[in-house]
């Protein structure tokens, strides 16, 4: 493993490369495979994956109680009653946009520095979806009756209840994982072709080998593939806004002040994607020290991700600005206390917090020395992961607490339970992750191939 | 059958057959000469120790517990059908119908006086209580703890055999036992025999218990109970030289001032008397609307209702009684100290004006000379014979309770009582702890102690005797008018418990007599009917016998009333008041679930009893609420945790009895603190008190946390003159959304359209609809824990707000059951279609499409689902099977429910109306919380039948919905709260 060098030494201005120089087609391929196939596992892979899959443990033994106990044992109550569930699933929901969009849209807008990301964006989609959906699952008083929200026929001679925003998630949250399931493995194909080629052991070939399609690399073959790569973009395209305006919807059709406002939708496609690029950013920026990958995730990417998180913060901010502004001027008794009880209320900590989290740490992000400094970018990006998750504490709990009637009102803490579930899943995130980049490539082989200047590709092919 | 099985004859020849084989075969020489040592040494086989171990439940502990399951799962299977002959209240079919419930006329007991009840009975089962609209006590509704009569039947903790020296032994054993003790007592006279009995109200068991003392008449009775009534006794005597017993005509008086009295909230009348006030709060009364003032320490139900309340102490209380004395021209000197002049003043106009259509009442802790302030007002006001009644005394031997409890500990810590039948009550827990009740209790040579549960007295006792619960045994008892009302069981008793009745009669040499014999036998006598049998079934049928009632008897006040006045006492630095519990009583329904988890009406705690103090006491002594503070009086002390309850008098404390049990079931042990740790007898009620701050803070679980509306117009109020200016003065600043504001096509609601209104002016906020909800649709209970963490279940929950200045607040209740919108925003976000609107609009729950996601909760505005967050429904106890409603389905782990407006009901009056092809008529569906309520606040009926009653107060300008901007369209309405203020008052 390199050392990691205290600045980049390419330039972060538009004509900065997307690969460092110096890249032949033969190094390319042979750097990427080699993580997977000949190098040796790092010490930290194993010290990660152990500790990651300890967590998972934790996972397991809280679902195994939940399933045995019931729902008490998180602190959800009357009348808070969604909690750290549903939070969590809003958070790892939105973490789980940045994939679709780097691989998507970017690829149709033909931003070719997407392409040293966009796999690792795409395995961390998938991902934080398998975390989002375990949780409207568990939180359900009767989670063995889960299908009863899919359409199916039945001797009931019941459907799902088409008004409710819960049917259309289940909708959107299937549809988006997936499509991002596809688009990561379609992706994937012509790689794990070069793995199977490469790969010097009899269990691998056969593994890679059946993953890979029977993959030729025939042009007949490219031509199919270029086209269904750009048929799934296109149909991931519209996911990328439809998802997390449905998760909104779950909010903004109930009545209840805090959640019942036009610019959710917006606001939380917005969000979702700053919470992508920040956890894309958090996980980028190790890696790419400890695999010593700087010369294909180079200073351009880190520079154009955070100017997108600039960018989408800003689009967050408005909404708290919009969201208060609006429960002033509607002249709403409801809505203008919700505010005020957000921002003086027994949770008004968690509201700070969150605004200094989301507002104001994505400020220093103006400067272009911030955003070339991996370490401090990489903390920016851990604040705005954790600023994301007191946006939803905020959203659910804070706006169920007290509504209508004051008799009602109640507090919400979290217990241990509601703790282990949420660490447990970021357990499982990390742990399918470590897997993902100890046995498949981590960064397009074939991709980064194509974005190899042409003068490099013979010289030292 | 009952009578075959446990006479004493049979067991008598099983006991001969033994003795004849241990004289035929003999193990030892003093076995053969029946040696007292060899006695001693049969009946304790093994030697102590063997067989128990130290702590923890032992082999035969955990044998029993199996065998006791066993037994129950039995019971479960097959009810148990008294033998004799109950008489149903409804004409009964030709054969009971599965399904169909019959109703029984019998009576609910508080301090044994009785109020009449209708029991539901399904195949046999009691499962319900209603109350008897033809008995005087209910007119139709109960209390809150006469709803939770059916659950203390089923209590699995109530004590199931006979126990002797702490192991298990049998009635046979006792009989034997007792036969030899009745021997012994015969032979001396009864010499050191005493009976210690709650007061009795019954004819019969006095009857009986004179019968045996004129046989035995050297023995004694004592009666004693926590709630003794003694200082209105002696109050009565100091007015009229006899203790007579006071009767009010609420609906007679235009002006009512309480000392302190707790007349809508606590005792056996008040159920009666919330009704009669309440129907003078209709601002169209004829008679106008009452007026009513309340001075008190801590705030009630009936302070709460009043139009003037003032918070005062113990002690300003009666210096406010002697002022309004003075004020009305008594020749009583006010105290140079007596609080609110003026307000005194006023009301001593007011009363003024209303001579002989006004009344005073003083309150039971009251001290005697406010007992005798009050009747002399009364009697000068002119309000005697018009307002107030005096009665003979309910009991059949009235004594002064104290005095008779204290002679006895005097006796047996002398060592005159030899044997002591304790016959219900729990003494050893319930007597002022100055007393030493349980200490000087050991030294009787025998005790036996009958009641339902093995508990603090029974456990210092050599014999426990198991008791027939009310509705399982035959008695009587009179209610507070007098009126005599006949108990009859509704099922078998569970565990072969026996009445007083009963017990009495085995000590009095007749042990196989059955309650219904002696019942019978008295009420032959007694009834002077000609057609005795005829008499009888009617006084079953009817639950009452008609015409029973004391008549009113003439007094005049004694002259030398004003001279004999003993003086206020001292002022206390810190003055304690010493009440029973609203829920829990004197601590004899502690065990009982239901009424540990009804919020208790003002501070809305549950599972505990606290230190309530006002707002500005506590600032003074530094205290916050949840604090753990340690009281002492006489030497004793308590740690109990602080609450801090705004309209409560300055400078004083109140704690409530009926906790810290030590040995009462799984509930109720070892919750909260005894109370009577600090009772004295002398001063049973109010005492002087120390507080120290320990530093600790204890968990108090309360259903409501916020106060204040946060002028959110939920609870709508005015003054009847505002309201005579503008009828519609609740709908003042609404803003109704457009009849079309919806996406959906109008639902046109034809045939039945359901819908309720609440009337806000008469609601107590006694928790009567509560108990009565949760026992119809079998809502589990949760636990304290989880009412502190907020999932508390019932379905109508009692809001309570403060207004105002904290010291002297406005308190409102407001019932909140769901409200059925037409607009239902829970029904439409439930993506399985769990919850939906019906053609007769009642919002309904599907239980088993509920996969619990919990979403229509956080939608509804008014927060009145619940969510079954563990399996809360008791599944596994057998008796509290027994106890549901079949009509009603007991819902699992995970599933939301809520108020369903009682549509068990509604289609119970649906199958009965369609045979009889006719549509339900109105008031046919009454809901339970309806029935219930004492003060008839809920209505409940069809919207689309213009003559029905609901439909009629819908059209009141009182009638509001609340959040109705919400574009919800709720069912339930409300209407709109009056107060009737006194202008000069109103100026102060």
């Amino acid at each position: 493993m390199e050392p990691e060098r205290p600045q980049d030494p390419v330039a972060t201005d538009e004509e900065a490369p997307v690969i460092a120089p110096g890249h032949t087609y033969q190094t390319v391929t042979d750097q990427i495979s080699a993580i997977v196939l000949t190098r040796k596992t790092p010490r930290e892979w194993l010290l990660g994956f152990t500790l990651s899959f300890a967590l998972v443990m934790l996972l397991l033994y809280s679902i195994g109680y939940l399933l045995v106990a019931g729902t008490g044992i998180w602190g959800i109550n009357h009348p808070v009653g969604w909690g750290f569930a549903i939070i969590n699933f809003v958070w790892w929901i939105g973490i789980g946009h940045a994939g679709t969009l780097i691989s998507a849209i970017l690829l149709l807008l033909r931003q070719e520095w997407r392409t040293s990301i966009n796999r690792f964006a795409e395995a961390m989609t998938l991902f934080a979806v398998a975390c989002a959906a375990l949780f409207p699952l568990l939180h359900m008083g009767r989670p063995w009756l889960f299908y009863w929200l899919l359409p199916y026929p039945n001797t009931m001679g019941t459907w799902p209840q088409p008004r409710s925003p819960l049917v259309w998630d289940v909708f959107a949250v299937t549809t988006y994982a997936t499509v991002s399931a596809m688009f990561w493995f379609v992706g994937m194909i012509p790689d794990l072709a070069t793995l199977r080629d490469r790969s010097r052991r009899r269990a691998a070939q056969i593994i890679y080998g059946i993953l890979a399609m029977g993959w030729r690399g025939s042009a007949k073959h490219w031509h199919r593939y270029e086209t269904a790569y750009l048929l799934l973009a296109g149909l991931a395209t519209p996911l990328v806004v439809s998802v997390h305006t449905v998760v909104s919807f779950d909010f903004s059709i109930g009545i209840i002040p805090g959640w019942h406002a036009t610019i959710f939708p917006p606001y939380f496609v917005a969000g979702a994607i700053y919470a992508g690029f920040a956890m894309v950013l958090t996980l980028a920026i190790p890696l790419r020290a400890l695999y010593g990958l700087e010369d294909f995730i180079t200073a351009r990417h880190i520079d154009n991700m955070a100017k997108i998180l600039l960018a989408t913060g800003l689009i967050v901010v408005y909404g708290y600005l919009m969201e208060a502004f609006m429960a002033w001027y509607s002249g709403n008794e409801y809505e203008w206390f919700m505010i005020r009880n957000r921002i003086s209320g027994p949770y008004k900590a968690c509201y700070w917090a969150l605004l200094a989290c989301n507002g104001l740490a994505p400020q220093l992000l103006w400067f272009s020395r911030v955003r070339r400094n991996t370490r401090l970018l990489w903390l920016i990006a851990i604040v705005v992961g954790v600023g994301m998750w007191l946006e939803r504490f905020i959203i659910v709990v804070t706006s169920l607490h007290r509504d209508f009637m004051p008799s009602a009102w109640g507090m919400y803490y979290p217990t241990a339970y509601d703790w282990t579930t949420y660490i447990g899943t970021i357990g499982l995130f990390l742990a399918l992750l470590f897997l993902f980049i100890r046995f498949l490539p981590m960064i397009s082989i074939f991709e980064m191939r194509t974005i190899v200047p042409p003068a490099e590709r013979r010289a030292r092919g | 059958m009952r009578g075959d099985g446990n006479t004493l004859d049979q067991y008598g020849s099983y006991g001969r057959q033994r003795r004849t084989g241990g004289e035929r075969l003999w193990r030892s020489f003093e076995e053969l000469e029946q040696a007292p040592e060899f006695r001693l040494l049969a009946e304790n086989e093994f030697a102590p120790g063997a067989l128990e171990r130290e702590g923890g439940p032992s082999r035969r502990r955990v044998l029993e517990l199996l065998g006791a399951s066993l037994a129950l799962a039995g019971a479960a299977g097959c009810t148990r059908q008294p033998p004799e002959k109950i008489v149903p209240y409804v004409a009964a079919p030709e054969e009971v119908t599965p399904g169909k419930p019959l109703y029984y006329a019998t009576a609910f007991l508080l301090g044994k006086v009785a109020s009449g009840i209708l029991v539901e009975s399904h195949l046999g089962r009691p499962t319900k209580i209603e109350g008897n609209p033809d008995h005087p006590a209910s007119l139709g509704a109960t209390s809150p703890l006469a709803q939770a009569f059916v659950l203390g039947l089923y209590d699995p903790d109530r004590s199931k055999v006979v126990i002797r020296h702490g192991r298990i032994s049998s009635w046979v054993n006792f009989l034997a036992a007792a036969a030899a003790e009745r021997e012994r007592l015969l032979a001396r006279r009864g010499a050191g025999f005493r009976v210690l009995t709650e007061p009795v109200t019954s004819p019969s068991l006095a009857a009986a218990l004179r019968a045996l003392l004129a046989e035995l008449p050297e023995a004694r009775w004592h009666q004693y109970q926590p709630l003794t009534g003694d200082h209105a006794r002696q109050g009565s005597r100091l007015a009229f030289g006899e203790p007579l017993h006071v009767l009010y005509r609420l609906e007679q008086a235009d002006v009512i001032v309480s000392l302190d009295a707790d007349l809508f909230g606590a005792g056996p009348a008040a159920v009666r008397y919330a009704r009669d006030f309440a129907s003078r709060r209709r601002p169209d009364h004829p008679a106008g609307m009452n007026r009513l003032y309340v001075v008190e320490p801590a705030p009630s139900v009936t302070g709460a209702m009043a139009d003037h309340r003032l918070a005062l102490s113990n002690r300003q209380v009666e210096l406010a009684a002697r002022a309004l004395a003075a004020g009305l021209g008594l020749p009583v000197s006010p105290q140079a100290d007596a609080p609110a002049k003026e307000w005194i003043a006023a009301v001593a106009a007011d009363l003024d004006r209303s001579r002989g259509r006004s009344l005073v009442v003083a309150g039971e802790h009251q001290p005697p000379a406010v007992h005798a302030l009050a009747l002399a007002i009364n009697h000068q006001l002119g309000n005697l014979g018009r307002t107030v009644f005096c009665t003979p005394p309910l009991e059949a031997e009235p004594v002064d309770q104290m005095a008779s409890l204290k002679e006895l500990v005097a006796d047996l810590a002398a060592g005159r009582v030899q044997t002591l039948l304790i016959l219900g009550g729990n003494p050893v827990y319930q007597a002022p702890a100055d007393l030493g009740f349980g200490e000087a209790l050991q030294r009787a040579e025998l005790r036996i102690h009958l009641s339902l549960y093995e508990d603090e007295t029974s456990q210092l006792c050599h014999w426990h005797l198991p008791e027939a619960h009310p509705l399982e045994a035959w008695s009587d008892a009179r209610a507070f008018d007098g009126t005599v009302t006949l108990l009859q069981p509704l099922i078998e008793p569970l565990y072969a418990g026996r009445s007083a009745l009963e017990v009495v009669s085995i000590f009095a040499g007749r042990p196989s007599q059955t309650g219904e014999e002696i019942l019978r036998e008295y009420w032959r006598g007694a009834a002077g009917a000609a057609d005795f049998e005829r008499w009888w079934r009617s006084a079953l049928h009817d639950g009452l016998v008609r015409g029973s009632e004391f008549p009113p008897k003439p007094v005049s006040l004694r002259p030398d009333l004003f001279a004999r006045l003993p003086e206020p006492p001292a002022a206390a630095p810190l003055e304690l008041s010493i009440r029973p519990d609203p829920a829990v009583w004197d601590g004899r329904f502690a065990n009982l679930a239901w009424l540990q988890e009804l919020p208790k009406p003002i501070t809305k705690l549950t599972w505990d009893n606290a230190v309530l103090l006002s707002p500005a006491t506590a600032r003074r002594l530094e205290l916050a609420g949840g604090d753990l503070v340690e009281l002492s009086a006489g030497g004793r002390s308590v740690r109990a945790p602080v609450w801090i309850l705004p309209g409560h008098a300055d400078e004083c404390v109140t704690v409530h009895l009926g906790y810290g049990r030590t040995r009462a079931g799984k509930v109720a042990t070892g919750i909260g603190f005894d109370a009577y740790r600090l009772q004295s007898s002398d001063r049973p009620w109010c005492t002087s008190v120390q507080l120290r701050r320990t530093g600790e803070r204890y968990q108090l679980a309360s259903t409501q946390h916020h106060h204040a509306m946060e002028g959110r117009r939920l609870v709508r109020e005015a003054t009847l003159a505002e309201f005579r200016r503008d009828p519609g003065f609740a709908h003042h600043g609404e803003h109704p959304p457009p009849a079309d504001l919806s996406l959906y096509p109008p639902v046109a609601y034809e045939g039945y359209s359901w819908g309720m209104t609440i009337d806000l002016n008469t609601c107590l906020g006694c928790g009567a609809c509560v108990i009565a909800c949760q026992a119809e649709n079998n809502i589990p209970v949760v636990g304290k824990d989880q009412v502190a963490r907020g999932r508390a279940m019932h379905w109508i929950r009692i809001d309570r707000y403060f207004e105002g200045d904290p010291s002297r607040p406005a308190i409102y209740h407001q019932p909140v059951p769901c409200m059925h919108c037409d607009h239902a925003p829970c029904e439409v976000v439930c993506p399985t279609a769990a919850t939906v609107h019906s053609a007769e609009g009642l919002n309904q729950m599907v239980y088993n499409r509920c996969v619990g996601t919990r979403y229509c909760a956080n939608n509804c505005p008014y927060k009145v689902r619940r969510f079954n967050f563990y399996l809360y429904a008791d599944w596994s106890v057998e008796t509290l099977k027994m106890l549901r409603n079949p009509d009603v389905t007991v819902r699992s782990r995970g599933v939301m429910e809520k108020c369903t407006y009682c549509v068990q009901r509604i289609n119970r009056a649906r199958i009965a109306a369609e045979r009889e092809e006719r549509p339900i008529r109105d008031g046919e569906v009454v809901t339970a919380c309806q029935a219930a309520c004492p003060v008839q606040a809920i209505t409940f009926g069809n919207l689309n039948d213009p003559a029905a009653r609901v439909a009629e107060l819908k059209k009141d300008p009182r009638n509001y919905g609340i959040l109705e901007e919400l574009n919800t369209r709720p069912r339930t309405t409300y209407l709109a709260r009056l107060r009737n203020p006194n202008p000069a008052l109103e100026r102060l």
